[in-house]
C-alpha cells in the first residue's frame, strides 16, 4: 500500500513559464460525407496544474487532447499558429521526435481499457515495453520497474497480474493497468481522456483518486477530458468549456458559479442540486450565434 | 482498495491446459461426427449409383452363378444399414476395395497419387502466406493509396479468374511458346523413376538422392501448375489479411501503441499484426484444405497425377471403389486439418475459451 | 462551412432526404436512397454493378445481339480468326464464337438463378428455424449444418454429378447442395440476437403464430445479409459451374455453356487461340463484376467493414 499523503501542488504561478502553450489550434477531417471542422481556434496554456476540459460529445475536446500528441486519425491534418511543449515546438516537429516525446514526456490514458489494451498481450508485457521504448534498460529491470509500477497503482499481487491477458482483469484494475502504463517513464504532462466514463461508478472515484494522488505526487500537468462537469471541477485547478469545436469559457474550478457564459450556466443549471427546487431539468439552449462570435477577429473564416 | 477478488478468480483459473484438453477433445468428437456424416454420404452416393458394383468386379460377361456368389461376399443381400456398418469397418481398416481402373487396392492408389496433390497445395499455400500476406499488411497501412489498390485488385482478379482456363494459357505461353518451363505432368519421361520414392514427392527425394538433374526437372515441373493454385491462395490470404489489418488498426490498442511513442513498424508488426495472426491461423488451414480438393481442375489442365485426377478419372470410368474412397481421403484432410487449425486457433488466442 | 452547406432539393429527393419520415414506406425509401448514395461514391461497386446489370441485359436480347441461335455449324467455315464478320472468329464447327458467347449469358444466369432459389430458401428456412426454435432441433439441425460446411465443395459435387448423371440442372443441383450451408450458420446467427429484440416480444405479446414471426418478421430481416454473401459467393458459384463444365460433368453439348466451351476448345489453344480463350475472358468479366457489386453492397449495407473513420 502506497499511501504517502502529499501536500498540495500550488496551481501554476502566472510567471512560471507554460508546459503546454496552444494558440488558435484547429482539427479538421475530410470525410466520405464531406469536410468536418473538428476544433476551430481552441487556445490555452498549461503549467503544472490540473486543467479539465468539458464539453457534449462532438464539441472537439478529445480531438484537441489527440492535438497534442499529433496522434489525429489519418483522415485529420492539425493547424496552429503556435503548439509548443517546454519550449519545443510540436507543430515543426518530425514524427522521429514527437515518437521519441508520446510515451516519455506527453503520455495519454484513453477511455475504455477493454479496448485500449491489446488483448494478445500480457498486461505485464505491454507495461514493460512502454519504459524499455524509452530508456536503454535490461528486459529483467523493465520486469521489476512494470512490477514496481503496478504496486504503486495499488495492485496487490502485481506477480500474478503482470502475466494476465487484458480480458483477464476487471475495468477498474484494467484502468489502473493503463495509468501504470502511462506514468512508469514519468512523463511530464498526461492527458487523460474520459478515464473512467467507461468504469463501474463505484470504482470511478477510486481511480480517479489515485490519478489525482500520481499527479500531485509527480508535479505533473494534467489534462482531464470529460463531459462531467461537476467531475472535473472537483478534481481540476482550472476548467475550459467548449462547445462546437470552441472554448466558450474557461473558469476557475473553485468559482464555477461566477460563470458568465450562457452555455456553462445551462451545462450548470442541468446538474441536479440537493437543494434543487427544479420541477424539471431545463432544456440546454444552444445558440447558433457561439459558434461565429469571434469569427470576424480572427481572420480565418471557413 | 484493490480489486482481490478479480485477481484471485484469475488464480483459480489455471485455464490454459484443461482449455487445450478441451478444445481437443471437441475437436477430435466434431472429427468422428463429420466422419460418421462424411462415411454415410459416400456411401449413399455409392448404392444408389446407377451401375451395379456386381458387375463392375465380375464384368457383365459372367455366369449367373459366378454373379451371385459375388452379390453375396458384397453383402449386398443384408439391409442396408448393416452394409454401412459393414462399409464402416472396411473404411477403418483402410480397406476401400479395389480399383476397377487400376485393378490395384484403392487405398494404395491414393497413397501413389496424394502427396502430388499435397505438394502442389503445400507449395501454393506457401507462396500464398509469403506474398500474400505482407501485400495484405502493407495494403491495409497504406489504404487508398495505389499499393492498396493494386492488391485489392489482384486479389479480386484471383478471386474470378478460372484457374484452369489461365493454366491453359499459361502453358500455352510459358511452355509452348517460349518454352521456359517444362510441360504436362510431374517429371518428364526421361528422369522418371531414377530416384527411389521415399516421400512421394519428387523434389524432395531427388535432392535426398542428390539427383540434381531429376530434381531441377522436377522443379520446372511443378512451377506453373503452383503458380496457378497460389494465385488463389495469394488472393484470399491478402484480401483477407488486408480486412482483418484495416479492422485491428481501428482498435483503440492501436492508439495505445502510438500513443506509448512506439514507431510505426512496431505498431503495426508488434501490436496490430499480432492480433490478425491469431485470425489468419484459421484463413491458412481453410485455404490448405480447399487447395487440397480446389486443385482437381489443375490437375486435370497440368495432367498432374494427383488424387484430383484419380478421382475424376475413375468417375468418367464408372470406377465407384475410387471415387468413395478418393472423395473420403480428401474429404477427411480436408476435416482434419480445419479441425488442426481450430485447436490451434484455441491456444494461440488468449481470449478464446 | 461545411455542415452548413446541405443542398436545397425539392421534390422526391427532399421526400427522400427528410429528417422525419411519415410513414414505413417513405423510411424504407429513405434507407435504400442514403445506401445507394454511398454506393454511387464506390467506383469499383458501379462497375461490378454496369457490369451484371451489362450481363443481364445481354442475356435479355440475346436473339437480337447474337443474330443467329449460336448453333449453326458452317464446317467450310471452321476456327476462322476473327473477322468483321465473325468478332470471336469461329470454332471447331464453324459456329460463331461471338453468338455462342451472347447465348452462353442466358446459362451463366440460369446457373446463377437456379442456385439462388435453391439455396437461398433452405439456408433462410434451417437457419433461422434452428435458431428460433432452439433446443435439441437447434443442436441436430447446426450438426447437419457443420457436417456439411466440412465437406470439401468441388469433390462433393463431382460425386453428386456422379449419381445424378452429368448435365447442367444436376451441376447446379450439385454446386447448390454444397452451398447452402454457410447461408443457415448466417441466417442462425442473426436470428439469435433478433429472437431476444423487443419487437419480436411485440409481435408475440400481440398473438403472431411461431410460423408468422418466422416468415414476417425474422426472414425479412436476414434477406440483405443473404443476398450479400451470395453476391459474394457468386462468382465461386459461376467459376464451380464452368469447372465442372470444363470437366464434362456440367452443361453437355451443344448448350453454349462457357466452361464447356472452354474444354472443346482446348484441342485448339495452340493454333486457334481465340477459341478457348474468349469463354475463359468472359467467365473472368462475370465472376469479377460479382466481386466488385458484392464487395460494393458489403461496403454499404455492413458500414463495419468499409474501413476508414
Amino acid at each position: 500500500m502506497n499511501d504517502i499523503a502529499r501536500p498540495d501542488f500550488a496551481p501554476a504561478s502566472p510567471n512560471e513559464a507554460p508546459l503546454v502553450s496552444v494558440k488558435d489550434l484547429h482539427v479538421r477531417f475530410s470525410t466520405p460525407k464531406g469536410p468536418v471542422h473538428a476544433v476551430r481556434g481552441v487556445s490555452f496554456d498549461l503549467g503544472r496544474e490540473r486543467l479539465g476540459i468539458v464539453g457534449e460529445s462532438g464539441s472537439g475536446k478529445s480531438q484537441t487532447g489527440r492535438a497534442l500528441l499529433r496522434l489525429t486519425a489519418g483522415n485529420g491534418t492539425i493547424e496552429a499558429n503556435n503548439m509548443t511543449f517546454d519550449g519545443m515546438d510540436l507543430m515543426q516537429a518530425s514524427e522521429k521526435t514527437m515518437q521519441s516525446i508520446r510515451g516519455s514526456r506527453i503520455s495519454m490514458i484513453m477511455q475504455d481499457p477493454k479496448y485500449s489494451l491489446n488483448p494478445v498481450m500480457t498486461v505485464g508485457a505491454q507495461i514493460a515495453e512502454s519504459c524499455r521504448r524509452h530508456e536503454a534498460i535490461s528486459k529483467k529491470d523493465a520486469k521489476q520497474r512494470s512490477l514496481a509500477m503496478l504496486e504503486t497503482v495499488r495492485i496487490r499481487e502485481p506477480e500474478k497480474v503482470y502475466n494476465l491477458y487484458p480480458h483477464q482483469v476487471s475495468g477498474g484494475m484494467g484502468q489502473r493497468i493503463m495509468i501504470a502504463m502511462m506514468l512508469i517513464t514519468n512523463p511530464q504532462v498526461m492527458i487523460a481522456d474520459e478515464p473512467t466514463s467507461a468504469l463501474d461508478v463505484t470504482v470511478q472515484m477510486q481511480v480517479l483518486a489515485l490519478l489525482d494522488d500520481m499527479v500531485r505526487e509527480r508535479g505533473m500537468g494534467l489534462v482531464l477530458i470529460s463531459h462531467d462537469l461537476h467531475l472535473v471541477s472537483s478534481f481540476c485547478d482550472r476548467v475550459l468549456v467548449m462547445y462546437g469545436g470552441r472554448i466558450m469559457e474557461t473558469l476557475d474550478a473553485k468559482r464555477l458559479d461566477q460563470a458568465q457564459h450562457p452555455y456553462t450556466k445551462g451545462l450548470l443549471n442541468c446538474l441536479p442540486r440537493l437543494d434543487g427546487s427544479h420541477d424539471d431539468l431545463p432544456v440546454l439552449k444552444r445558440d447558433p450565434a457561439w459558434l461565429t462570435e469571434g469569427e470576424a477577429i480572427g481572420e480565418r473564416s471557413l | 482498495m484493490t480489486d482481490s477478488s478479480t485477481v484471485q478468480k484469475a488464480a483459480v483459473d489455471f485455464s490454459p491446459y484443461v482449455k487445450v484438453v478441451k478444445t481437443i477433445g471437441g475437436g477430435i468428437f466434431m472429427l468422428l461426427l463429420t466422419f460418421i456424416g462424411l462415411t454415410a454420404v459416400t456411401f449413399i452416393i455409392g448404392r444408389i449409383m446407377p451401375n451395379d458394383p456386381v458387375v463392375a468386379i465380375v464384368g457383365d460377361r459372367a455366369s449367373k452363378e459366378v454373379y451371385e456368389a459375388m452379390y453375396f461376399q458384397l453383402g449386398l443381400d443384408k439391409p442396408i444399414w448393416q452394409q454401412y456398418f459393414i462399409f464402416l469397418g472396411n473404411v477403418l481398416h483402410g480397406d476401400f476395395g479395389n480399383s476397377v481402373m487400376t485393378t490395384r487396392p484403392v487405398l494404395e492408389d491414393i497413397k501413389r497419387f496424394f502427396p502430388a496433390t499435397l505438394e502442389l497445395a503445400t507449395i501454393a499455400t506457401i507462396v500464398g502466406i509469403v506474398i500474400g500476406i505482407p501485400a495484405g499488411v502493407l495494403a491495409a497501412v497504406r489504404q487508398g493509396k495505389l499499393i492498396d489498390h493494386i492488391v485489392r485488385i489482384v486479389g479480386l482478379l484471383g478471386h474470378s479468374i478460372p484457374i484452369f482456363w489461365l493454366g491453359m494459357v499459361a502453358l500455352l505461353i510459358f511452355y509452348a511458346k517460349l518454352d521456359w518451363v517444362a510441360g504436362p505432368g510431374r517429371i518428364d519421361f526421361f528422369y522418371d523413376g531414377i530416384v527411389e520414392p521415399f516421400t512421394g514427392i519428387i523434389m524432395i527425394d531427388a535432392a535426398i538422392a542428390g539427383e540434381w538433374d531429376v530434381f531441377k526437372n522436377a522443379v520446372s515441373h511443378v512451377i506453373l501448375p503452383a503458380s496457378m493454385l497460389a494465385i488463389y491462395s495469394l488472393a484470399y490470404i491478402s484480401r483477407m489479411t488486408r480486412s482483418f489489418m484495416l479492422d485491428q488498426l481501428n482498435q483503440e490498442y492501436v492508439l495505445t501503441a502510438r500513443v506509448k511513442g512506439l514507431n510505426e513498424r512496431s505498431v503495426i508488426w508488434h501490436h496490430a499484426f499480432r492480433n490478425v495472426l491469431v485470425q489468419l491461423i484459421t484463413i491458412i488451414g481453410l485455404t490448405y484444405a480447399s487447395l487440397l480438393e480446389g486443385s482437381v481442375l489443375t490437375e486435370t489442365v497440368f495432367a498432374w497425377p494427383g488424387i484430383g485426377q484419380y478421382i475424376t478419372n475413375s468417375l468418367f470410368n464408372a470406377d465407384m471403389n475410387a471415387v468413395i474412397g478418393g472423395t473420403l481421403v480428401v474429404g477427411l484432410s480436408f476435416v482434419f486439418i480445419n479441425m488442426l487449425s481450430d485447436i490451434l486457433y484455441r491456444i494461440v488466442d488468449p481470449r478464446a475459451k | 462551412m461545411s455542415d452548413t452547406s446541405i443542398k436545397q432539393d425539392s421534390g422526391l429527393v427532399a421526400w427522400l432526404l427528410a429528417d422525419f419520415p411519415q410513414n414505413a414506406f417513405q423510411a424504407r425509401c429513405q434507407r435504400a436512397y442514403i445506401g445507394w448514395l454511398s454506393f454511387k461514391t464506390n467506383p469499383i461497386a458501379m462497375l461490378g454493378l454496369i457490369i451484371v446489370a451489362f450481363l443481364c441485359l445481354v442475356a435479355l436480347f440475346a436473339p437480337w445481339i447474337a443474330g443467329g441461335d449460336g448453333n449453326t455449324q458452317e464446317l467450310s467455315n471452321r476456327l476462322q480468326p476473327p473477322s468483321m464478320e465473325h468478332w470471336f472468329g469461329t470454332d471447331e464447327l464453324g459456329r460463331d464464337v461471338f453468338a455462342r458467347i451472347v447465348w452462353g449469358s442466358r446459362v451463366t444466369l440460369y446457373i446463377i438463378f437456379l442456385v439462388s432459389i435453391i439455396v437461398m430458401p433452405i439456408g433462410l428456412i434451417v437457419g433461422t428455424a434452428s435458431g428460433l426454435l432452439g433446443g435439441v432441433f437447434d443442436k441436430i439441425l447446426m450438426r447437419i449444418t457443420d457436417i456439411f460446411l466440412a465437406f470439401p465443395r468441388l469433390i462433393l459435387a463431382l460425386a453428386f454429378v456422379a449419381v445424378l448423371g452429368p448435365g447442367l440442372e444436376n451441376a447446379v443441383l450439385a454446386i447448390a447442395l454444397t452451398t447452402w450451408s454457410p447461408y443457415a450458420r448466417l441466417a442462425r446467427a442473426e436470428t439469435l440476437t433478433l429472437r431476444s429484440s423487443e419487437y419480436i416480444m411485440a409481435a408475440e405479446i400481440m398473438g403472431a403464430s411461431r410460423i408468422r414471426i418466422l416468415f414476417a418478421h425474422i426472414m425479412p430481416m436476414c434477406l440483405s445479409s443473404t443476398i450479400v454473401r451470395l453476391t459474394l459467393d457468386m462468382a465461386g458459384i459461376i467459376l464451380t459451374a464452368a469447372g465442372l463444365g470444363f470437366l464434362g460433368l456440367g452443361a453437355q453439348p451443344p448448350l453454349a455453356e462457357w466452361g464447356a466451351m472452354i474444354a472443346t476448345g482446348r484441342d485448339f489453344l495452340l493454333d486457334q487461340w481465340w477459341v478457348p480463350t474468349i469463354p475463359g475472358i468472359a467467365i473472368l468479366i462475370v465472376s469479377l463484376g460479382f466481386n466488385l457489386l458484392g464487395d460494393g453492397l458489403r461496403d454499404v449495407l455492413d458500414p463495419r467493414n468499409s474501413g476508414g473513420h
